[in-house]
């Protein structure tokens, strides 16, 4: 078989041409991401880190809503400033569970990847309300709204659907479930489990409290209970200074 | 398009439209040679620096971390900017190892004492201040009135010393005062109001602070278990003193009327209060950290 190639047969015809023009993009991008999805340890073997839990989650959503990711980032770099001033490097592994990941690209306010129990519920309550009144010189817009609107919770469980289609482990089935204990342990597959998402989250909300007002579950308390667990699950000190070097 | 190429130029070849024709200018050699050494540059990169995936893992490439730990033990790790961190930071923990273990070994008192010691505090203690403590207690650790408390007056919630400086640091601190509204009627907690405002010399009505007497003293109230008989407050409880004229709570310098200061005492009594919150930050900041800051705190001012 005698093929004569041509390159005038790309160029006069647009449907071939887009469709190897695609394909040679393609490349650039297969090279550089499809070797993470083999690569054993892209992913950090690390203990505690799990999905969000319904209030939690309600939060993120809270906190995209509001686009405070245009502003704030969630990614300490491996850099020795960022590190005494923020903590610990990111870990992938500590966002394996985010749809989208809130990474961010730029700061004009502080990186809040490990803002979590840093502050006290009450310093977040007031600060997003009214930043200047704790933090004079800071340039963030009040969110008062927040505190006044009342949690819409009646789609947390499609909500928690919607997230298992791409991958978060929140179980429908007992058999879900069941794998949930034996990976997150009993407390928090419990929280995991859609069935009971809205109870959980009443739950969490009045226990934790988080916006001081018992009356109600306010969008207040999900942002303030998403920005406490921030950055918290990964215990660093059970690990050596070295522990993720090699995973890089 | 003002000017024509010259026709010495050949085209590809490739005619559209009739007469429709590309030309095929090569590229200058500078650039081409540019490009060779691009390729040459990228070869020589992949075989230092960590490249292409193999398998489960990667070319880890032939440059190498070394670097002393904390334990004196010397590491080496394949480049990456983890391991690059690591150096970094044991480099610097190297330089800064003289001042913390002086930190580590020497007594709070000392510390204080010593002019090299307590410049070192001073400058270590400000960026930690800054970073960790100042969005609560402000810049200068002036607090707020309602929210944080004041760490350069002889106030102290929790005691101002260093050891109780130092568990307040590592531990956190919850505040907490019940809400009196639901034994006490209005009458009563007005009456409380005006005796808390007389204790440090307010405005006050002394009828009702006679009678807010007996029941700061008294069983249905029960004021006097946290604060004391003399209402100085007890450390061990986080009860503040009320005698002293410093406020915390509610916020009495704030009101201009003698009316709306005793109006600010008796919104506390009656919600009470469950805030107060101290973050713990034993699992954030190191011992020695936590030492520096603990006597950066106690010479804001109020140390006792």
């Amino acid at each position: 078989m005698n093929i004569n190639f041509k390159h005038e047969w790309i160029e006069t015809n647009i449907g071939l041409m887009a469709v190897l023009t695609m394909i040679a993009i393609s490349v650039g991008g297969l090279v550089e991401i499809a070797p993470l999805f083999f690569i054993d340890k892209t992913i950090e073997k690390v203990e505690g880190v799990r999905p969000y839990t319904p209030l939690e989650q309600r939060g993120r959503d809270i906190y995209m809503r509001e686009g405070c990711y245009t502003c704030h980032s969630q990614m300490i770099r491996p850099f020795r400033d960022e590190k005494l001033r923020y903590g610990h490097y990111s870990l992938a592994a500590e966002s394996q569970y985010d749809h989208p990941f809130q990474w961010g690209s730029k700061r004009t306010g502080p990186d809040l990847a490990r803002v979590g129990s840093k502050y006290s519920n009450e310093w977040h309550v007031q600060h997003l309300v009214a930043p200047r009144s704790m933090v004079p010189e800071s340039v963030m817009p009040n969110y008062p709204w927040l505190l006044s609107t009342q949690l819409d919770i009646s789609d947390t469980a499609a909500r928690m659907k919607a997230l298992r289609k791409v991958g978060v482990p929140y179980s429908l089935s007992q058999a879900e479930y069941d794998a949930n204990v034996t990976k997150f342990g009993e407390t928090v597959a419990k929280q995991l489990h859609i069935p009971a998402a809205q109870k959980n989250l009443v739950e969490q909300a009045n226990f934790g409290n988080y916006d001081g007002d018992r009356s109600g579950i306010s969008e207040m308390d999900a942002l303030v209970a998403y920005l406490q667990m921030l950055g918290t699950m990964v215990d660093f000190s059970k690990y050596a200074d070295d522990a993720f070097v090699e995973t890089r | 398009m003002s000017e024509q190429k010259p026709q010495t130029v050949p085209t590809t070849g490739h005619v559209w439209d009739g007469d429709l024709q590309e030309y095929n200018n090569p590229l200058p050699v500078w650039w081409v040679y540019t490009f060779y050494a691009t390729v040459i540059f990228a070869l020589v990169y992949w075989t230092i620096y960590p490249s292409w995936p193999i398998g489960k893992g990667w070319i880890g490439g032939v440059s190498k971390i070394t670097y002393v730990n904390s334990e004196g033990e010397a590491k080496t790790h394949s480049w990456n900017t983890r391991a690059l961190l690591l150096a970094d930071l044991n480099k610097a923990a190297i330089a800064q190892k003289p001042y913390f273990d002086k930190v580590e070994a020497m007594s709070y008192e000392q510390i204080a004492k010593d002019p090299e010691m307590s410049g070192f505090i001073l400058s270590a203690g400000k960026s930690l201040f800054a970073d960790n403590c100042a969005p609560c207690h402000q810049a200068g650790g002036q607090g707020m009135v309602g929210f944080f408390p004041n760490l350069t007056d002889d106030d102290w919630q929790y005691g101002g010393s260093y050891e109780k400086v130092h568990e307040t640091l590592m531990g956190g601190r919850r505040g907490y005062m019940p809400a009196f509204s639901e034994v006490l009627n209005g009458e009563q907690i007005d009456q409380l109001a005006n005796y808390v405002a007389s204790l440090s010399g307010g405005d006050h009505d002394s009828a009702k602070a006679a009678a807010g007497n007996t029941l700061f003293h008294g069983e249905a109230a029960g004021c006097y278990v946290c604060h004391g008989g003399d209402a100085k407050g007890r450390q061990e409880l986080g009860a503040p003193n009320l005698t002293d004229n410093i406020w915390l709570w509610a916020n009495v310098p704030a009101a201009g009327s003698a009316e709306g200061k005793i109006a600010a005492i008796r919104g506390v009594i009656a919600s009470g209060l469950n805030k107060g919150v101290m973050p713990a930050w034993s699992a954030r900041l190191t011992p020695e950290q936590i030492k520096v800051l603990t006597v950066y705190v106690h010479e804001l001012g109020g140390g006792q």
